[in-house]
């Protein structure tokens, strides 16, 4: 290796002009409200957040250059590390945008369930946003009560597919095996008592005083801002930006499903709070026209030389053996190009770069997730403001940071 | 229309003739033609690809012409053909609800080309990111740091010719 590119070009912008009665305050990247490995160097006057440098990277894994080195079936046990509150969202934006590149038909039942994990997985990041929000701004029930329904959607999750984080169940033309038994009756068990849960963690929050004058009107940002700087997700519509790709560009069936968008337009962290509560209801409809119009048929699409066979057929064909054995040890060749994939998970807009020069391992995977360009909204929301609201501002954009270091 | 949508198009002059009317080759043929190298319109996506020193000004052209959101930017590294880097620029459109990919081709061990931050500050962190990883400096851009590897890092992990275990 030759080049020496490596030193910094430029100083960091908080080094340079720091006046003599500011403060500078280094927070994290070991920090309770950071969620996760983020650090964040604040320059104070007084209690007032004069400038604030996010510095990341410390969970960053190379992931992008590893799915270099791995076939196209096995990148997809990576994406659920990438942002590991959002399993099926990440396997779903993957093996469309292979799909995309294989041209592949999925079967209707494949889509269908694809779309209720989706929005399991929705609720599971948002249930997490709550419970972990409440808690910085010091409302510690809501986390016991959050975490509860989580466990249930875990459980769920892993009767489906074993595990209850790390899925994988989403598979490069339709899921890895057919659902439990029980499955259904243990979605519909789950969402028709929800709403009343939701009901619940608003009746703790919404009229509580202190939460309330945490949150209203703090970390104002702009709806030109959020479209200047790459926000989205329920961020960005909390500024009055009235998209979603589910129901602006649907993919995976979603043109087919009724739900309602929430928007708000004050822009602050309170905004972000009632439309993520909002969206919950909205997903546990989408859950249920899901249940009430699953098609039956195959969860795979009919591609031998792509999709495993099943067990069954492996033990009794010779043609199915000579498949298994073919797609597990050499992976299957993608014809050449490039495609971007774009989806909504809990947090906002995911996309997934895929750049196939034709042969069995992805040529470029590049991963978009929504927290890494949310984080440079920050100094925006909190500049100007005290230093107290930082904390409640970072958890109302809910970051995922390993998402944002992949 | 939908017809010319299914089918794979090839070529500047193909894109021309199949999609005269989408807004975005619409834009940059008004824009500046002689700029405008190639297109391709590939598996319902449409790839314009703009000479180097033109990007911020063709980009500045699209975002006038209703593509508001940058979405995503990242390189490609095409080692050891030439030229060796391609950039990907998405665009989005919250008005026409569709999206463009930007592509531009740069050459060279330590390639430049002028950033897109003044036109979207969003684009801050991902250009410091293909800085980072791909070693393609952006001209004009307000703090170019590495921002996942460390600031004493050597190397650019995501070139081709850097080895997937790293040095040891």
């Amino acid at each position: 290796m030759t080049e020496t590119v490596g030193t910094p070009i430029l100083q960091a912008p908080h080094a340079e002009g720091a006046h003599d009665q500011h403060m500078v305050l280094n927070m994290g990247p070991q920090h309770p409200s950071t969620h996760g490995v983020l650090r964040l160097v604040v320059e104070i006057d007084g209690e007032i957040v004069v400038r604030l440098y996010p510095e990341i990277g410390y969970l960053h894994t190379g992931i992008e250059k590893t799915c270099e080195a791995k076939l196209y079936h096995q990148v997809v046990p990576l994406t659920d590390r990438v942002d590991y509150l959002g399993p099926m969202a990440n396997n779903l934006c993957y093996c469309l945008a292979v799909e995309k590149l294989l041209e592949l038909e999925i079967p209707a039942k494949a889509q269908w369930m694809r779309v209720l994990l989706a929005e399991l997985t929705r609720l599971n990041s948002h249930l997490i946003w709550l419970g972990t929000h409440a808690m910085d701004i010091g409302a510690l029930t809501v986390f016991l009560y959050t975490f509860r329904e989580r466990e249930e959607i875990l459980r769920i999750f892993e009767g489906l597919s074993g595990q209850r984080m790390m899925t994988s169940y989403i598979r490069i033309g339709g899921l890895s095996m057919e659902p439990p038994l029980d499955f259904f009756d243990r979605v519909q068990a789950f969402i028709r008592t929800f709403p009343e849960k939701i009901d619940e963690y608003a009746n703790l929050l919404t009229g509580n005083p202190i939460f309330s004058s945490r949150l209203k009107g703090v970390g104002y940002l702009s709806p030109a801002d959020a479209i200047a700087l790459g926000v989205t997700g329920p961020t960005m519509r909390g500024s009055g930006v009235d998209f979603d790709l589910r129901r602006d560009m649907p993919y995976s069936g979603y043109e087919k499903f009724q739900f309602h968008v929430p928007t708000a337009t004050q822009g602050d962290c309170w905004a972000r709070y009632e439309i993520r509560l909002v969206e919950m209801r909205e997903s546990v409809k989408i859950i249920q026209q899901a249940l009430d119009g699953m098609p039956g048929g195959p969860i795979k699409a009919d591609a031998p030389k792509i999709v495993l066979p099943d067990r069954e057929k492996m033990k009794t064909q010779m043609e199915a053996l000579i498949h298994h054995f073919k797609i597990v040890t050499e992976g299957f060749a993608v014809p050449a190009g490039e495609v971007y994939q774009g989806i909504e998970s809990g947090h906002g807009q995911v996309g997934y770069y895929v750049v196939s020069d034709g042969t069995a391992k992805p040529y470029r995977v590049h991963m978009r997730y929504p927290g890494f360009a949310t984080l440079q909204a920050l100094e925006t929301m909190c500049k100007g403001r005290m230093l107290a609201d930082v904390v409640a501002v970072i958890g109302s954009i809910d970051i995922v940071l390993g998402e944002i270091d992949r | 229309m939908d017809d010319v949508r299914n089918e794979n198009l090839t070529g500047k002059a193909a894109v021309l003739q199949g999609l005269p009317e989408h807004p975005a080759v619409k834009a940059i043929l008004a824009w500046n033609p002689q700029a405008f190298l190639d297109a391709k319109w590939d598996r319902q996506e449409l790839t314009l690809t703009i000479a180097a020193e033109e990007i911020r000004s063709a980009a500045a052209a699209l975002q006038a012409a209703g593509y508001n959101f940058f979405e995503d930017m990242t390189a490609v590294d095409w080692f050891p053909s030439s030229p060796r880097f391609q950039l990907s620029y998405h665009l989005l459109s919250h008005a026409f609800k569709e999206r463009i990919r930007l592509r531009v081709l740069v050459e060279g061990e330590t390639p430049a080309v002028e950033s897109i931050t003044p036109l979207w500050p969003g684009a801050d962190y991902y250009e410091r990111e293909v800085f980072d990883l791909f070693g393609i400096r952006f001209e004009g851009h307000p703090n170019l740091r590495r921002i996942l590897m460390p600031d004493d890092w050597v190397g650019h992990p995501l070139r081709k010719d850097y080895p997937v275990e790293g040095y040891r």
